[in-house]
């Protein structure tokens, strides 16, 4: 909402600063979003007035004036605007003055046609005050010759923006904010009077209003029927006959400017400055286009047409309330009219529409339409249901004073179902307890009533009357909210109050997910968290409806295809370690239908590259990470991510792993090599990923240290084809039993001196009793019954030599 | 028998080797000989027990003697070497160190770690809801009304999942984590203190200030009595924890569907110290949270007895904290995950 401080001062007669407003308007609950100063450049421009104006001698268009500035003696200034006069006053830039738009440059003493011209006269394009190039601005003011443009004439201006929460439509034109600002300052607010040239006609013989509680009246000959009760609970209408349309007076232009609207002419002017004054929007439409002449308040048609100001032509439905002739719509209710009854310079006679809409139906007409106006934006959130005689008849007075006209009859006002000021009772000591601190019961009445509440002692309560330009308070605690604000949310103290601890624990998946990041932050990974939507994954991927484009359709299913693209995200940057891990939730569609989607913590991670860094001791390569890195962390996540699984060879041919749950067997994490889109000097990829389970781990048990020495053995096997690692180490521990402390492959060979398609591998087995010192002898009968079994078992022979 | 003394008298040339041996090289001498798998020499000593007894003597006591000496020479060059490194005038103590590749958590996940820390000093615990969440949820059980340009900021996607939209009943991806606020409102009794961390989706574009999918963690206090004095102390008091003790905090009316009164709350700025600059945007004054007191329908709608308990809620997102904090211009870095940013927040080279 863009707020003029001019229009404010107005209101409130009284000179506002604009930094103070800024922190009035926000601590009132309206942050400002800028403070923007309008023409400030005009600085150097003064009024001049025109004494003489002779032809020009070599130009006939042009013209030769002489100018009283001010200065000591009269200037010639050649002028080439065809409606300079002697006598009249215009502005002017002398020689040295900075021009106005920001060019920067300043105006120089130059001939014109062989003669020398001492400065400017100004049109309002060339001081940005509008868009007339035809002629120099002519100045209807006082001020004599020399005063300063901006003492003369009141442009300089500022914009105050600020931002209006949904629930405030109030704040949404001038009189609500200076309402506000009022309380704050001890002001009072009162609307300008409207500057009319010939005094304005009194209204009141054809005031107030008919109101009828019928759905169907006659104003001035036309006729109105409010035929959709719901989408239009009030409707008044005017006529008013015998307008001239044409440029609204300066002061209107410049309230409207001052706001970022433009002008267009005077009853459209009119209308808009209501808007932006009362927040009522208004519709003026041409009698004389009216079939009937009728207006006819009823939901549209299937289908319906109408081409509305902007010039495209929409079709409407039964959902839309239209405002219709006799025969067809001529406006979309509350959102934009059309273009063959919208008012222009052959006007005569106009009805003024003054509605309020069901904001509802407002909100999903212009959703369908895809049209948001500045009446659609105030209607959704809800207008002044009670305020609306009053801005139309100040609607009625400035259009007549601006455009002229008459009001033969007292306009009509369908209003089916009348409605009162809501009242809300309200316990004081509901207040203070909600605020913490106790607020008496005389600043609860002096402060609701400093914005327009009524309040009035009900037993041990208040009874509040809300205004009817707030629609938001409907409860007490709206009002609690209303106290707390005008007292100032900064005036409640600041001090620790004792608290009870509360009943919730904390979420074990969050600790889960802490200890995870931790042990794959240590292992040498960076924590990612990239885009969770993209394109579909499988069949089991969840749709967006609504999705922003294509590749975005769809919630992920695995964590793995975003760190792929994150790491072809890095290549692109010439990074070639990429060492990346994301915890994230992952969605799949649920199994019975109608059912919401399934949805679970995944902890996936991508390497590739170097397997550490280069140090200049050991030469400049290191090798690459290659599938025993990729084992390595593998297993690293899923004993810490998923506990009561296994990491087995995955099923199917290819290289990868797979994480086994051991009680129902289902594969709950894999991990393997990756296909991407790689340059040349990019190293493999591999990746895993893992479903994340809360489990609770029980406090980790000591081990006694070990008193006794160990006895080591190395042995090689030769293992035929299809005898894996895992198989033989299974059967030396078995058959050597417990005192075989621990066994770890050391080495693995093929070539001379081992069968083809064999393969040697050798173990290094470490043997202790905790209790006592071991002989060799034993150790050695524990080795070779060992041998002997893996020799039964699986045909493993210890390697010759 | 006599190839093997041959090869003793053989492998005892590389003694002369070993007093000139560098590190390296003497690792190397070491393997060679005594390795315990493929020493030459403990080939050798393994080839005694085949031998006659005669033979095995010999060459036992010879190969012995040998492994003794061996063993002497190496220690004694080992012990050389080692203190010639602590001889400080042979190295080069500018040279780089031996790295290990370093790993980190992303700095949001410190940011929000760091937030639920404190709240955590405060009496709060870690509370967490899914992410796909049904409409009422998100938005009836939080006082959202239908239809209402307050949904506008939280324009939603919705999944092709359960029942479909309207009746509340249709999945979408939850706007905020204030969903999670009714769920522990409806499973546990007050008095309640929660913080709930969580990712959140919004139909926005993606550019360098919005994102359709941001982190927010929200924040949840009930019991009787709890009063809009307590909001504005708790959420102070953490202010000054997390941004530092010199922080000043501000509140100005705002406007939630689920709290009311609404506030939102703001921090002197951390860069200027509340003079003014760019960060603050001259203001002095950066906008962090949103809160309030928690609306009396949303009891309600969560089966809590409004007249008895009281309580309030607030939201912010650490994202934006981020950005704040460390002066990140463009959220989408966060998303990237470019390796060299996120190293610059692991503390460590990548």
């Amino acid at each position: 909402m863009i707020l003029s401080r001019r229009w404010l001062e107005a209101m409130l007669d009284r000179q506002l600063d604009p930094r103070d407003l800024e922190g009035r308007l926000s601590m009132l609950g309206a942050p400002v979003e800028a403070i923007v100063p309008l023409h400030q450049d005009l600085g150097d421009i003064v009024v001049a007035q025109v004494l003489e104006v002779k032809r020009h001698p070599n130009a006939d268009r042009l013209s030769l004036c002489l100018v009283d500035a001010g200065g000591a003696s009269p200037v010639e200034v050649v002028c080439g605007a065809p409606n300079v006069q002697a006598g009249k006053k215009y502005p002017y830039a002398g020689v040295g003055a900075l021009l106005p738009g920001g060019g920067g440059g300043r105006l120089e003493k130059k001939k014109i046609r062989g003669v020398e011209s001492n400065g400017m006269l100004c049109s309002a394009k060339e001081l940005g005050l509008g868009q007339d190039h035809t002629g120099i601005l002519e100045l209807d003011t006082p001020a004599r010759p020399g005063t300063r443009f901006l003492e003369a004439v009141p442009v300089v201006d500022h914009q105050i923006v600020i931002e209006v929460t949904a629930n405030r439509p109030d704040l949404l034109c001038h009189k609500g904010v200076a309402r506000e600002l009022a309380a704050s300052l001890g002001a009072v607010v009162k609307l300008p009077r409207i500057p009319d040239g010939q005094a304005v006609r009194r209204l009141e013989h054809v005031y107030p209003p008919n109101r009828l509680t019928a759905r169907r009246g006659v104003v001035d000959g036309v006729e109105v029927r409010l035929e959709d009760r719901e989408g239009c609970p009030r409707y008044m209408a005017a006529v008013i006959r015998g307008v001239r349309v044409g440029s609204s007076p300066a002061w209107l232009a410049a309230r409207l400017t001052a706001v970022g609207q433009r002008p267009i002419n005077t009853v459209v002017d009119a209308t808009n400055y209501i808007l932006f004054e009362l927040n009522q929007p208004l519709h003026a439409f041409d009698l004389a286009k009216l079939r009937g002449p009728a207006v006819v308040i009823r939901r549209a048609g299937p289908n319906e047409k109408i081409v509305t100001l902007d010039g495209v032509e929409r079709t409407l439905t039964p959902e839309m309330t239209a405002i219709c002739d006799a025969a067809r719509p001529t406006i979309v209710a509350g959102v934009m009219g059309s273009a063959e009854s919208e008012v222009n310079e052959s006007t005569t006679d106009l009805v003024l529409e003054c509605a309020y809409f069901q904001p509802t139906r407002i909100r999903r007409t212009r959703r369908a339409l895809e049209l948001s106006t500045e009446s659609s934006y105030r209607f959704e959130r809800g207008i002044d249901l009670l305020g609306m005689p009053d801005a139309l008849r100040r609607a009625i007075e400035l259009i007549i004073a601006v455009a002229g006209g008459e009001l033969r009859e007292p306009p009509l006002d369908l209003w089916p179902e009348p409605v009162q000021e809501r009242t809300i009772f309200l316990r004081p000591e509901r207040v203070s307890r909600l605020l913490g601190v106790p607020v008496e019961r005389a600043e609860i009445e002096r402060l609701l009533t400093s914005v327009g509440f009524f309040v009035a002692p009900k037993d041990d309560r208040l009874a509040v009357q809300v205004p009817g330009w707030r629609p938001d308070v409907a409860r007490d605690v709206d009002l609690v909210e209303e106290v707390a604000r005008l007292r100032g949310y900064n005036t409640f103290p600041d001090e620790l109050r004792a608290y009870r601890p509360g009943t919730v624990p904390d979420a074990p998946i969050e600790s889960a997910k802490a200890w995870v990041r931790e042990q794959l932050a240590r292992a040498g990974l960076y924590e990612a968290r990239t885009m969770p939507l993209g394109p579909a994954d499988g069949p089991e991927a969840v749709a967006i409806r609504n999705p922003i484009s294509a590749e975005e359709a769809y919630v992920r299913r695995r964590l793995l295809p975003g760190l792929v693209g994150r790491v072809e995200h890095n290549w692109a940057n010439r990074n070639r370690d990429i060492r990346l891990f994301e915890i994230g939730t992952v969605f799949k569609r649920g199994i019975e239908a109608g059912a919401g989607p399934e949805e679970w913590t995944s902890v996936a991670a991508v390497l590739t590259g170097a397997r550490h860094p280069a140090h200049w001791s050991q030469g400049a390569k290191v090798p690459d990470m290659d599938i025993w890195d990729l084992k390595y962390h593998f297993e690293l996540a899923v004993k810490v991510a998923a506990p009561t699984c296994d990491v087995r060879p995955a099923t199917g041919g290819a290289v990868g792993w797979e994480a086994v749950h051991r009680g129902s067997g289902v594969a709950l994490g894999w991990a393997g090599p990756l296909d991407a889109d790689a340059p040349v000097w990019a190293a493999s990829l591999f990746g895993l990923e893992v479903r994340l389970e809360v489990t609770s781990t029980p406090p980790v048990p000591y081990r006694q240290l070990p008193a006794q020495p160990p006895v080591e053995r190395d042995v090689a096997l030769v293992l035929p084809p299809g005898v894996s690692a895992a198989a033989v180490s299974e059967v030396l521990r078995r058959a050597a039993g417990p005192l075989l402390e621990r066994l770890e492959v050391f080495d693995e060979y093929r070539g001379a001196g081992v069968p083809a398609g064999h393969r040697s591998v050798a173990w290094h087995c470490t043997f202790r009793d905790p209790s006592r010192t071991l002989r060799e002898r034993e150790v050695d009968e524990l080795l070779s019954r060992a041998l002997k079994a893996v020799e039964d078992e699986l045909g493993v022979r210890r390697r010759e030599g | 028998m006599r190839d093997l003394l041959a090869a003793l008298t053989e492998l005892r040339e590389h003694l002369k080797e070993i007093p000139q041996a560098g590190e390296r090289r003497l690792q190397d001498l070491k393997t060679e000989i005594l390795g315990r798998k493929a020493g030459a020499l403990t080939k050798i000593l393994a080839t005694l027990p085949r031998l006659e007894p005669a033979d095995r003597k010999e060459v036992g006591a010879a190969a012995n003697a040998l492994k003794q000496e061996f063993e002497a020479a190496l220690e004694a060059r080992a012990r050389e070497l080692k203190r010639a490194a602590g001889d400080v005038a042979r190295l080069d103590l500018t040279m780089p160190g031996r790295a290990r590749w370093h790993g980190g958590l992303h700095i949001v996940t410190q940011v929000v770690d760091e937030i639920c820390e404190i709240f955590h000093e405060l009496g709060f615990t870690r509370a967490v809801g899914p992410e796909a969440e049904t409409e009422w949820y998100n938005f009836g059980a939080l006082n959202f009304p239908k239809d209402h340009p307050a949904i506008d900021a939280q324009d939603s996607f919705y999944l092709d999942a359960g029942k479909g939209e309207g009746e509340g009943e249709g999945y979408l991806l939850r706007t905020h984590t204030s969903p999670v606020q009714v769920r522990t409102m409806k499973r546990y009794p007050p008095p309640i203190r929660v913080v709930s961390p969580g990712q959140c989706y919004r139909r926005d574009p993606f550019d360098a200030s919005h994102s359709p999918v941001f982190e927010q963690i929200e924040g949840l206090v009930v019991d009787e009595g709890t009063s809009f004095v307590d909001l504005k102390t708790t959420l102070s008091q953490w202010a000054r924890k997390f941004f530092g003790p010199e922080t000043r905090t501000r509140f100005a009316p705002s406007y939630f569907p689920f709290t009311e009164p609404s506030a939102d709350m703001q921090v002197s700025c951390s860069v200027c110290g509340g003079a003014g600059c760019a960060t603050c945007k001259q203001t002095g004054w950066i906008e962090i949270l949103g809160s309030g007191m928690v609306h009396p329908a949303v009891f309600e709608n969560c089966g809590i007895d409004s007249e008895r308990y009281t309580g309030f809620a607030f939201g912010m997102g650490p994202h934006r904290i981020a950005m704040a904090r460390h002066g990140i211009p463009d959220i989408r870095l966060f998303f990237e995950s470019d390796v060299r940013f996120l190293a610059q927040f692991a503390g460590g080279a990548p």
